[in-house]
């Protein structure tokens, strides 16, 4: 197996995109990262896509070659392959990608993610997005993803004793870093009352406790780590890369409290690094709800089981803290366009690591993760970089 | 010489229904009346419609400044809820109110803003002598689907403007109009209730062609916010025109006496029209009034108001917005039901 790296990053603004197609969105983030890596089209020899929902989002399947015409590769006859694993989709291609360099197979390749959700109404949007739970043994008998998550953060909150204002302070602190994101779909600083105040979606989770429906794409190069200086001064090397599934329903869980599929990810990912995950510098978690970000970090072994919530309130994750997560401001804030999700968490990570995150940058940083879930936790992807 | 507006009349149906008594069939929170900063709505009476309504709010216009219908040349009337499909409002209205047959007219849809673009059109024909008077209206008796969002603020009332020249009580210092296809709500032909794209109303609708007409006339009049005594916009519920006007420099006060919204919904057509009269019923001379309207599909027209002496001499001879406002008589959500028939049989 080849060791690879990251030669060029690109990511859209993200948010209510209203002037932008999907085409447009691709190719804007394509370009920047094509124009970082300084490569040619005749350069790249395959790409792959995370997208969840294109057919119901804007009635466009088919993204794989839809990317490569847009990118001007279709005449080159560049193999072009859309990945799909809900909220995970951006995940997934990056690991694609990752194998397809890895194995020998291919030596430029690019890892885009995309999702155009604002065409359609927000009930169109949340059942599209539901289709990521167990249609027949979830969302028929009413469940939505908030109400999912809700349940999580009720056991958590019995179980552990964790508090609205533990859960609060994510989106607080995920505003306070998005405000420093030029992309960031909320570049506003919220507080805890904010968070109170809003609305209730499916107690305990306020609005402010959920990541929008945004717009946006991202899109990553990747090289063999041994050629990447000929393209890129600040490589950034990819030294763990796991996926991981679980049942799709959350009800057939082992522990509501726990996502197995992220445990497993992390800990083969770390494996892959040899590294402790209290080593990890900067993460971008899945944090489309606040709850799922307390999980992540005890999930990834930041924290110990239950204790996430205090280390949250305590200031472990914050931009100064231990471990810096979600600079990006996360889904949260950054926004969560479902597709190019997981690319982002690679481009904030990238950028973190090369020293370029403006006012955001995390100092002393070498070891970076991004991890990206699907639905409820039937796909965790972990990756860990390195300068 | 100018043109202006030679007088004025609003008509608003007597009959309200409160956002809470919608919330209450619907299931709705509490909190939804405070959060789009709409209390109540006007509902016609079953036999009123956008004709009916046009026809009271002209003949407060033609009595308030004693107009001899014979003068009028032109009516343009419009409206989103024209009850025909084919046959003109206009026709009707000018029956109605006793012009001559020596006019001409045709009706005018542009969703929330076919009212301003009769006062343009107009103002063209006065303005080049072609015709002596004209009579524009925005008149609608709106459609919210049951359940729908739209239900809170669609409500039904009518403004008429007698367009001219001489003896005017307001002069119309300039307009500039802001257009562009931009598909935020519509009704197709046959369907009985309007859609909307939700949040995409807001940012790239209301606000980008609001502003961007405001803009353009202020600066094609070397004029800011600050030389206006007041603003009236549209107003599709309480909270965009507040933010508008505050986007645009203009204060709360400046904006006041004409956001009627919280207590008769949006009257479509009628609505910013029906907010310029009621600045009007108290506005002084030589005050200065800033109006921009707002229409889905979507384009603005804004306009620069001077208030003339004659105001004085007409305000009183016709009902005020005010007093429109203050005879409500409340419907629960059954009677609104039938009132709008919502209820087939």
């Amino acid at each position: 197996m080849r060791s690879v790296s990251i030669i060029g990053v690109g990511c859209t603004r993200f948010g209510e995109r209203w002037d932008s197609s999907l085409r447009d969105m691709i190719a804007e983030a394509g370009v920047m990262a094509i124009e970082d890596a300084e490569i040619t089209g005749e350069q790249i020899d395959a790409l792959y896509v995370g997208n969840m929902s294109g057919g119901r989002f804007i009635e466009q399947e088919h993204i794989g070659a839809l990317i490569a015409d847009c990118a001007g590769l279709s005449r080159l006859h560049v193999p072009s392959t859309r990945v799909e694993a809900a909220c995970a989709s951006g995940g997934l291609a990056l690991r694609q990608a990752v194998l397809a360099v890895a194995s020998g197979y291919c030596d430029i390749v690019i890892a885009a993610g995309v999702e155009k959700m604002t065409d359609v109404s927000s009930g169109t949007a949340a059942d599209a997005l539901a289709a990521a739970a167990d249609r027949e043994w979830e969302c028929f008998f009413g469940a939505t993803f908030p109400a999912l998550y809700a349940m999580m953060a009720k056991m958590h909150m019995r179980r552990y004793g964790t508090t609205h204002e533990q859960m609060a302070q994510v989106a607080v602190k995920n505003h306070h870093h998005a405000c420093m994101n030029p992309i960031a779909q909320y570049q506003m600083e919220i507080d805890i009352e904010d968070v109170d105040r809003s609305s209730i979606v499916a107690d305990p989770l306020h609005v402010l406790d959920c990541s929008p429906i945004s717009d946006g794409a991202a899109v990553v190069v990747l090289a063999p780590s041994d050629i990447a200086r000929q393209f890129s001064d600040t490589p950034i090397k990819i030294v763990g890369c796991a996926q991981a599934s679980d049942t799709l329903a959350l009800h057939d869980r082992r522990d509501l409290t726990t996502l197995d599929a992220t445990v497993h990810a992390g800990r083969a990912a770390f494996r892959q690094a040899g590294i402790e995950p209290r080593q990890v510098d900067v993460a971008e978690v899945h944090d489309c709800f606040t709850i799922a970000e307390i999980l992540a970090i005890e999930d990834l072994g930041f924290v110990e089981k239950g204790q996430g919530g205090r280390a949250t309130e305590e200031g472990l994750t914050a931009l100064d803290g231990e471990i810096a997560v979600n600079t990006s401001g996360g889904l949260k804030a950054c926004g969560h366009p479902v597709g190019a999700t997981g690319i982002k968490q690679a481009y904030e990570i990238a950028l973190q690591l090369r020293g370029e995150a403006g006012r955001r940058q995390v100092e002393e940083v070498e070891i970076g993760l991004a991890h990206n879930v699907g639905g409820s936790g039937g796909t965790a992807l972990v990756h860990i970089f390195m300068r | 010489m100018v043109s202006g507006i030679v007088s004025y009349g609003v008509y608003i149906p007597r009959f309200r229904i409160r956002a809470d008594e919608i919330a209450r069939v619907w299931g709705d929170g509490d909190d939804i009346s405070q959060s789009l900063r709409v209390f109540e709505k006007s509902v016609p009476d079953l036999d009123e419609d956008a004709v009916t309504i046009a026809v009271e709010a002209a003949r407060n216009a033609l009595d308030r400044a004693n107009v001899d219908t014979k003068r009028i040349g032109a009516i343009y009337a419009g409206s989103e809820s024209h009850p025909y499909a084919v046959k003109p409002t206009g026709t009707i209205v000018g029956q109605a109110v006793g012009t001559s047959s020596s006019f001409t007219t045709a009706d005018f849809e542009f969703a929330c803003k076919a009212g301003t673009a009769a006062i343009q059109a107009c103002l063209g024909l006065v303005t080049s002598d072609m015709i002596d008077l004209g009579l524009a209206i925005g008149a609608d008796v709106s459609q919210g689907a049951p359940g729908d969002m739209l239900e809170y603020t669609a409500a039904a009332g009518g403004a008429a403007y007698v367009i001219g020249k001489k003896d005017l009580a307001a002069e119309i210092e300039g307009f500039y109009s802001f257009t562009t296809d931009t598909p935020d709500f519509w009704r197709r032909e046959g369907m009985p209730y309007p859609e909307h794209s939700g949040r995409f109303t807001g940012e790239p609708a209301y606000f980008k062609h609001v502003t961007s007409a405001a803009r353009g006339l202020m600066e094609s009049m070397r004029t800011r916010a600050d030389d206006y005594d007041y603003a009236v916009f549209h107003q599709p519920n309480g909270k965009f025109p507040v933010r508008v006007a505050k986007m645009l420099g203009f204060s709360k006060s400046q904006i006041e006496p004409g956001l009627i919204v919280p207590m008769i919904g949006n009257t479509y057509s009628a609505s910013c029209l029906i907010g310029l009269a009621a600045t009007l019923d108290i506005a002084r001379p030589g005050d200065r009034i800033f109006v921009t309207s707002f229409g889905s599909g979507a384009g603005s027209d804004a306009f620069s108001i001077r208030v003339l002496d004659k105001i004085e001499d007409i305000r009183c001879n016709a009902p005020s917005v005010r007093d429109y406002i203050g005879d409500a008589q409340y419907l629960d959500y059954a009677m609104y039901a039938k009132h709008k028939g919502k209820l087939r049989i």
